[in-house]
């Protein structure tokens, strides 16, 4: 009879060991996920002076615009703190798209193989973001579940896992559709 | 059914074919050891299992020399700015899988195809046709290459190779059977079993048992070419681009003679070309290595709430 209980205590024991680890493994990887967004914003942050120096020359009735994109892109750098630093990236995007838009007007550009390939850069380092905040997202809802369901929300609760939060957007102003002013 | 409940099935299938391939295993190697008396332990069986075990490790670890070579895959430099737009849609799905960048390779055919490759996420590779890589737009190629990046993420290279070394045990085991019976040989044969019996046996070792492996095994490689295309899917969140790359390569299909039929299931779609596929019938949905495109579509349509489950 003693065998058994032994043997029971041996499984939960090794249940719990695993489940603490599983925990663990995830909590990294959200950690990981959030930092990798950040790898990309600051990608992006690099890639910006290029692509103006680029399109300067071709874009003369635009230097306003162009001035915006690089003042974003200044703002954002020298953000302090998450929320700042979130707010102006989101402004950078926003310009950025401005700017993409405007590109369509000018022909010449695409014959210019230097711009496409910039500009697929850029594009490339928008998606990369969006793809970093997905992946983080995903994974952070991994952890969510597995530290909220039965039966290792005990060990969880025992250890004391936080919830990771969401990305989620955080200026209203992204939820509206972009206008595009083409100039016409 | 969504995404989510796509590969929730697509998992549990696949748990469900490999137990019972397993028992396929099992029964097989008990009838072999019975037939030759070897005792308490099954020696017969684990020597068949060793055996294939050998053959398909090989495959594992050098698999993707192998078929990079065989393809004549060249790496991608991103001189150009279609291999650059290669080169960034794997970085991007790379970065939405949490898998490392995997190494990239263009396959000089004009045939539109894929396969990934690699025994593991951080030993991966992926190569593309040169048809594929002029005739689709960006989100498309990028939907072909999550599709592979799926592959990876999913071990389907392991799970295959698993697969591989239950067929080669059952393949094995049946070889030694038909010839013991072919020659008299077998302990068991000496005493008055009668013919009949040992005519079964013989039926169903030589033919019923392989065959049934044959067709779990593709069974497997089905399901897993949904799950994949369910994880391009998740990874993208943009089904449709999925939906038309499919089509594009249904229209256009030729084999792919570049790429070995042995990499079949690691493919996007059938290198044989398979101009009757679409003709889906019983029994070449069977012994497919894919499902038919119509009815992958059909899922992720499903998948983009285009279509009611």
């Amino acid at each position: 009879m003693g065998w058994i209980a032994l043997a029971v205590v041996g499984v939960l024991i090794l249940w719990a060991i695993l489940a603490y680890n599983r925990l663990v493994n995830l909590r990294n990887q959200v950690a990981n996920g959030w930092r990798q967004i950040d790898v990309q914003l600051k990608r992006r942050h690099d890639l910006i002076p290029n692509l103006v120096n680029a399109v300067k020359g071709y874009m003369k009735y635009e230097q306003e615009t162009l001035q915006r994109v690089i003042e974003a892109r200044n703002q954002a750098v020298s953000a302090r703190g998450a929320a700042e630093a979130a707010q102006r990236e989101a402004e950078l995007s926003g310009v950025l798209g401005r700017l993409f838009a405007l590109m369509e007007n000018y022909p010449e550009l695409k014959a210019n193989q230097n711009v496409l390939q910039l500009q697929e850069e850029l594009t490339s380092t928008e998606n990369k973001i969006a793809f970093a905040r997905q992946f983080y997202n995903d994974v952070a809802t991994k952890y969510n579940v597995a530290r909220e369901t039965f039966p290792s929300n005990l060990i969880a609760t025992m250890f004391r896992f936080q919830r990771a939060e969401l990305f989620a957007v955080m200026d209203e102003r992204e939820r509206e559709a972009p206008k595009v002013d083409l100039g016409f | 059914m969504n995404i989510w409940e796509q590969q929730a099935r697509n998992r549990r299938n696949t748990v469900l074919l490999v137990v019972l391939f397993i028992a396929l295993v099992a029964a097989v190697g008990y009838a072999a050891d019975w037939y030759f008396g070897t005792g308490d332990i099954p020696v017969l069986t684990l020597l068949a299992f060793v055996f294939a075990t050998g053959q398909a490790l090989v495959g594992y670890f050098a698999g993707d020399k192998i078929a990079l070579s065989l393809s004549q895959a060249r790496a991608v430099t991103g001189q150009s700015l279609k291999e650059q737009q290669l080169i960034n849609v794997t970085e991007e799905m790379a970065i939405a899988a949490g898998i490392p960048m995997p190494k990239l390779y263009v396959i000089p055919d004009p045939d539109l195809n894929a396969f990934a490759t690699g025994r593991s996420p951080r030993h991966a590779s992926i190569a593309v046709t040169q048809g594929l890589l002029n005739t689709l737009s960006r989100d498309e190629l990028q939907a072909v290459v999550a599709h592979e990046v799926g592959h990876i993420r999913n071990y389907d290279i392991r799970l295959m190779t698993l697969v591989a070394i239950l067929l080669g045990t059952i393949l094995v085991l049946a070889d030694m059977l038909r010839r013991a019976l072919f020659w008299g040989v077998g302990a068991r044969r000496r005493r008055s079993e009668g013919n009949a019996v040992l005519l079964l046996l013989w039926l169903v070792v030589s033919i019923l048992a392989p065959l049934a492996a044959y067709l779990i095994a593709m069974a497997v490689s089905r399901q897993r070419e949904y799950y994949a295309d369910a994880t391009s899917a998740e990874l993208t969140r943009n089904p449709e681009a999925l939906i038309r790359a499919l089509q594009k390569i249904a229209a256009a299909i030729q084999p792919t003679t570049a790429i070995p039929q042995s990499l079949a299931h690691m493919c996007i779609e059938d290198p044989r070309g398979r101009p009757i596929n679409e003709r889906s019938g019983f029994w070449s949905d069977l012994f497919a290595t894919h499902p038919p495109i119509h009815k992958r579509i059909e899922a992720l349509r499903r998948m983009a709430y285009l279509q009611a489950s």
